[in-house]
């Protein structure tokens, strides 16, 4: 039996490990602002949000996110589940068609040192609370950066995005936040194209260069329609030359 | 490149069918009026007893030769805007006028008589001085430039320097003036603030210095502001702190005379500062020895400098404005004095003796809706019995200018003031009387159970009589015009007998104008019709013009209101007035202690069919006007919808907040782009009175792409800060006001502005300063929904989840721009043009069609069915698509387009130093029949049918009769 026992300590210190391990995990993910974070190329920022039944913003937690920096910045959100307190005033602020708000700090995406990325202010943004709730907690939020990495402005919208007064008896699903999260940088607006443009004008003299029946002019190719036009306008006189334009017109006009 | 450019040709031509003006529709519909600018240097030209020329060089960097009896220009040069361009002198001698530009960095001579360059010389730099004309034993042949460390002398025949010199101890003496007497010698007067003037005399013929000599004077620090030159080249001084006139021979500078005005019996009011003002009729002979010296703002003395001696000639108080003129031999002097509130008589006087002359009075009648008389301008003529006759140009605060002759007429005025529009609107004329009347009738439907039938009935007869004796009237006055000959024939427009006609196209055009002054212009013929000055608007003063209540709501009157905002203070005054009239309102606006931030017009009225304006102090509190009991109710209960947004451009801060019932407001969103990056340079909403009448576009394959109609929607544009050419970029963001989502975001990287920007209905077009290639291109943006619509039968921006779908799509643009407008019409069928102001002075309207981002590149089936052009990078510009033939518009700073009653017309107004009014058919006129329409065949066809029709008939019923006796 003596040496069964040392494998048994063994077994519970493994247990013991495991669930100190998970105990660390949870930890982690409740915490705001996390230094150990930050050094992993990245850090993490506090997202709040505020919904109360006067309108006067009290930000409190709701998750951090953690920001990517580099070429391609990319983010990833952890976020607390709504107490229950959280969930009944929810409900009262979207009875009475209260805002709920969300709000991030200012950073500085392409920053290489720590201090640098924070800048003073915040970027808010806000939608109905009676959104929020009927939509069960699934947003959609979008942080927008402009071309040198700065964050500018933050978006939120719910799916399905309308109030239509209906209950959420199920408080439940006032539970978890189910949220889609984006970081967009400014795309590039195109330039005119005359590179392809001429190509294509190329390809298409190429073409012609090789069918020598296309060469030929345009009146030699359509003498047969042109003579009896220009006969036939002839027989018919100038009189009615400003007669096309107001047919034409309303053709254009009906066209958009 | 011929070939390409070729194919493009034929491409357009087989798209659209040429549409320009016929020869005989020039002037028809469309006006032009062409301004100066404010008036800083005016001469008349007197070589000949009969010219009729007044030259005239402007603040607006225009020179220009006026008729003298119609008021129409002659010819008109403009020249750069900005300080480049600004003209700092204006001579004139015989057929040459000398003009220094640009801060003495050009000479130029014109011709007066055709206006043509005689010769233009680039002079060394260095700030200007001063110039005068040089003359030597009586002809005029020089003209003499002072520089801040240089004296030039040039030819007056063809611009050659004659000689140069620089000007001793210029680093620390401030010359300022430069003066001839006709001797042959050029004195050069300059000043050591506080210490003594110096005088440099060059000999004309070589531009040796004869004699340089300093004379203490401690008060002096400004020659030109407090001296003049009087007869035997004495320069006299006034000094406003010991009260007292100082005279200095320049022939012999010896030293300062001092003689105090109180021992000329003289009292000087102590805060104002007397100045002189000396005459020189000919610059080949020595100034007179008569000058006018200004003892206060209503009190002007006629001195006379003899043998050293003051002696006063005559004492005019009150006095508005004094002025010499020569004709001849002989020289008056011109003096307006008030007559009473309305009136001011101008008299002449004998500038040697100070005796009136007889018969001399003249009359000019002070405009109540004008400004302040500000300067006098003569033009004295000898009459066949040798005596002297005279006219004036008065040219008044708000930039107007009159001429006037004896006995008070006016020949002719010039609403100069219109040279500068700062913003406008377009207002629907009232209905005539009759119209009223049936309204009013309809529009009363609350008080028939009140009234009861009976004097319904009553109402209904008299109203149809009212409109039996009008029709009557209108009949007989046609029977009477059809009597007389064509010409006589004339539809004076006269505020009397403005209404709106049948379809809409005659509207009151509200100018505001940066002097202050508000026009009210009928928009058919050009005429002002009322003009009103503000005369307490601050110089650097931003403007928003409103319209509150439109002339729909009868019988309330029409109500617009100027928002008039100090740009360094922000506080902001309220003008509110009925754009018809031009007439103030009764209603009082509400007084404004607090600077401005924003004002919104917001699309509910009160009981009175006014708009509710929204004033956003820089509490962020929000004040209503007008703010009745009603209003404030509809406030509170709208208040949770009524968003709105502010721009802070110096912080990069966009926010948005939202009102709350006790019209306090709450902050909603934030957007800052930090200032390092990027500034903000516009923000660009749309027109609230745009109408989109079709909610999609039909696909080749008949599908339907919705359109992302947000009216919320905000173009913000922003430019880099790095100027560098291969980083400078502009952005655009494209921001939902309401909710600050973030709907597009993009960078056009290698460009930089100046960035025009037109915002309209599912898209946004914008023109940049591309760095990389070197030319100006057109970007378009639009936004598409996607092939189903989220809900087709409501927009709200807190409800619209998915972002749309963006398309974009550059093109090449041979010229650049100064501004840039889309048409707009009554509903929104007919398709939309871009208008585009060109330096030019062409005013270009561009199909929206071109600048399409669903151009395809390589042509399908599909996009042939859909009308698409097939992409072409390059957007040429066709001289038919010039919509001002050959009327151009000069500095073009706005376009405001309106729509008329027609569906098919816009009405176009272009503003800048001109005004040019015309109709755009973006579409043709496809709801309007042909002048030329040929009545008489379709109705003799019609007619000629109908009895075919009686005549078989007939023989069919006869033929039927034959066959059943058969």
């Amino acid at each position: 039996m003596a040496p069964l026992l040392p494998f048994n300590v063994a077994v519970i210190s493994i247990v013991l490990l495991l669930t100190c391990a998970n105990l660390v995990s949870c930890n982690n993910g409740r915490r705001v602002g996390d230094p150990l974070e930050a050094e992993l190329s990245g850090f993490s920022v506090p997202l709040e949000h505020s919904f109360e039944l006067d309108d006067v913003a009290k930000f409190q937690s709701r998750g951090s996110l953690l920001l990517k920096t580099g070429r391609e910045p990319s983010v990833s959100l952890t976020q607390n589940q709504l107490s229950e307190d959280d969930r009944s005033k929810l409900k009262e602020v979207a009875a009475v068609d209260g805002l709920y708000r969300i709000r991030v700090p200012r950073v500085f995406l392409q920053a290489d040192r720590q201090t640098e990325w924070q800048m003073d202010g915040y970027l808010t943004a806000f939608v109905r609370a009676c959104a929020m709730v009927e939509s069960h907690l699934s947003d959609v939020i979008t942080l927008h950066t402009d071309v040198s990495g700065y964050l500018i402005g933050v978006s939120i919208v719910t799916l399905p995005g309308a109030c239509r007064g209906a209950e959420v008896e199920d408080e439940v699903d006032l539970e978890v936040f189910n949220t889609t999260l984006s970081i967009m940088a400014p795309v590039n607006a195109p330039g005119p194209e005359t590179a392809l443009f001429l190509e294509r004008m190329e390809q298409e003299s190429e073409k012609k260069g090789k069918n020598p029946q296309e060469q030929k002019s345009f009146f030699a190719k359509y003498w047969m329609y042109i003579v009896p036009l220009v006969l036939f306008l002839m027989m018919s006189g100038a009189q009615d030359q400003s007669g096309g334009g107001a047919g034409g017109g309303a053709a254009n006009g009906g066209g958009r | 490149m011929a070939k390409l450019i070729l194919l493009l040709l034929k491409l357009c031509i087989l798209f659209f069918a040429v549409h320009a003006v016929f020869e005989d529709q020039v002037g028809k519909f469309d006006w032009r009026q062409q301004y100066v600018g404010k008036v800083r240097f005016s001469h008349f030209d007197t070589q000949l007893q009969s010219s009729k020329k007044v030259l005239v060089a402007t603040e607006s960097n225009v020179f220009a030769a006026l008729n003298s009896r119609t008021g129409e220009l002659f010819w008109r040069h403009v020249d750069k805007t900005g300080p480049e361009g600004n003209i700092d002198a204006l001579l004139h001698h015989a057929q040459d006028a000398v003009l220094v530009v640009g801060n003495g960095r050009m000479l130029r001579s014109w011709d007066i008589n055709v206006g043509g360059l005689n010769w233009e010389m680039l002079l060394d730099t260095g700030s200007f001085q001063s110039a005068c004309l040089v003359g030597q034993q009586g002809t005029v042949k020089h003209v003499a430039v002072l520089k801040k460390t240089v004296i030039s002398v040039h030819y007056l025949s063809n611009g050659h320097q004659k000689w140069v010199e620089n000007l001793p101890e210029s680093e620390t003496v401030d010359y300022q003036t430069v003066y001839s007497g006709g001797n042959g010698q050029v004195f050069v007067l300059g000043i050591v603030p506080h210490s003594h003037i110096t005088i440099v005399v060059y000999s004309m013929e070589d531009g040796e210095i004869i004699k340089q000599v300093s004379v203490e004077v401690s008060w002096l620090s400004n020659i030109p502001a407090s001296c003049a030159v009087v007869g035997q080249g004495m320069l006299m001084c006034v000094d406003s702190t010991t009260m007292s006139l100082n005279t200095l021979d320049l022939h012999q500078q010896l030293q300062m005379t001092q003689i105090p005005l109180q021992s000329l019996g003289l009292e000087v009011d102590p805060d104002f500062h007397p100045s002189l003002v000396s005459h020189q009729p000919n610059p080949a002979q020595k100034p007179l020895s008569e000058f006018f010296l200004q003892l206060g703002p209503e009190r002007y003395l006629l001195l006379q400098l003899n043998n050293g001696q003051i002696v006063t000639l005559r004492d005019f108080k009150p006095a508005l404005l004094a002025s010499f003129a020569t004709t001849g031999e002989k020289t008056v002097a011109a003096v307006m004095s008030p007559k009473n509130k309305t009136a001011c008589s101008i008299n002449l006087f004998s500038a040697d003796t100070g005796r009136r002359l007889l018969d001399t009075t003249l009359i000019f009648t002070v405009d109540p809706s004008g400004g302040k008389p500000e300067r006098l301008h003569v033009q004295a003529f000898l009459k066949k019995d040798d005596s002297v006759g005279y006219r004036v140009m008065v040219q008044t605060e708000d930039h107007a200018l009159t001429f006037i002759q004896q006995p008070g007429r006016v020949m002719w005025t010039r609403e100069e003031a219109l040279s500068d529009v700062v913003t406008m609107e377009m207002v629907d004329l009232p209905l005539t009387g009759t119209q009223a009347e049936l309204e009013g009738e309809f529009g009363k439907k609350a008080a028939i159970s009140l009234d009861g039938l009976l004097s319904m009935v009553l109402k209904r007869l008299s109203s149809q009589l009212i409109m039996l004796q009008a029709w009557i009237a209108h009949l007989w006055k046609l029977f009477y015009d059809a009597r007389k000959p064509r010409s006589q024939v004339k539809n004076e427009v006269s505020i009397e007998n403005l209404s709106r006609d049948e379809f809409n196209l005659q509207k009151m055009m509200v100018m505001v104008t940066s002097s202050g002054k508000l026009f009210g212009i009928d928009s058919k013929t050009g005429g002002i019709l009322w003009k009103h000055y503000l005369d307490n608007v601050p110089k650097n003063a931003a403007f928003k013009l409103m319209v509150q209540r439109t002339t729909a709501h009868f019988p309330h009157p029409p109500q617009c209101t100027l928002l008039i905002k100090d740009k360094d203070t922000g506080l902001a005054t309220l003008h509110v007035f009925n754009p018809i009239f031009g007439r103030k309102s009764q209603v009082t606006p509400p007084a404004l202690p607090q600077p401005i931030l924003q004002s919104l017009l917001l699309p509910f009225m009160d009981q009175d069919y006014a708009k509710v304006l929204l004033l956003v102090d820089d509490q962020y509190k929000v004040s209503a006007f007008p703010s009745t009991k009603n209003v404030l109710q509809q406030l509170q209960e709208m208040a949770s919808s009524i968003f709105f947004f502010l721009v802070d451009s110096s912080q990069g801060r966009l926010s948005g907040y939202r009102l709350r019932t006790d019209l306090s407001t709450e902050q909603v969103w934030e957007v800052v782009v930090p200032t390092e990056v990027q500034k903000i340079v516009t923000v660009k909403g749309k027109r609230p009175n745009e109408h989109v009448h079709s909610q999609g576009r039909v696909m080749g394959d008949r599908s339907v792409l919705y359109k992302y109609l947000n009216p919320n929607l905000l173009a913000v544009v922003t430019e880099s800060t790095d100027v560098h050419q291969e980083r400078s970029f502009i952005g655009i963001l494209l921001i939902d006001g309401v909710t600050g989502r973030i709907i597009h975001e993009a960078v056009q990287r290698k460009a930089r502005g100046p960035v025009h920007v037109v915002h309209s209905e599912n898209w946004v077009v914008y023109e940049y300063w591309s760095t990389k290639s070197r030319r100006n291109e057109f970007s378009v943006i639009e936004l598409y929904e996607g092939m189903e619509l989220y809900n087709s039968t409501v927009f709200s921006s807190l409800d619209r989840p998915h972002a749309p779908q963006v398309l974009q799509q550059s093109y090449i643009f041979p010229s650049s721009i100064s501004t840039m407008e889309a048409t707009l019409t009554e509903k929104g069928i007919t398709s939309r043009h871009l208008l585009i102001g060109l330096p030019s002075g062409g005013i270009l309207s561009l199909p929206k069609m071109f600048l399409d981002p669903r151009r395809p590149e390589i042509i399908s089936e599909q996009s042939r069915e859909e009308n698409l052009i097939p992409y072409a990078p390059e957007l040429i510009i066709r001289t038919e698509w010039f919509i001002n033939y050959n009327q151009t518009v000069g500095r073009v700073r706005g376009i405001h387009t309106a729509p008329s009653g027609l569906e098919s017309t816009c009405l176009v107004v272009a503003y800048g130093l001109d005004i040019y009014q015309t109709r755009v058919y973006p579409s043709k006129q496809f709801d309007v029949l042909k002048d030329d329409y040929d009545y008489m065949l379709i109705s003799s066809v019609l007619f000629a049918l109908f009895f075919a029709t009686m005549i078989s008939k007939r023989l069919a019923e006869v033929k039927l009769l034959n066959r059943a006796w058969r």
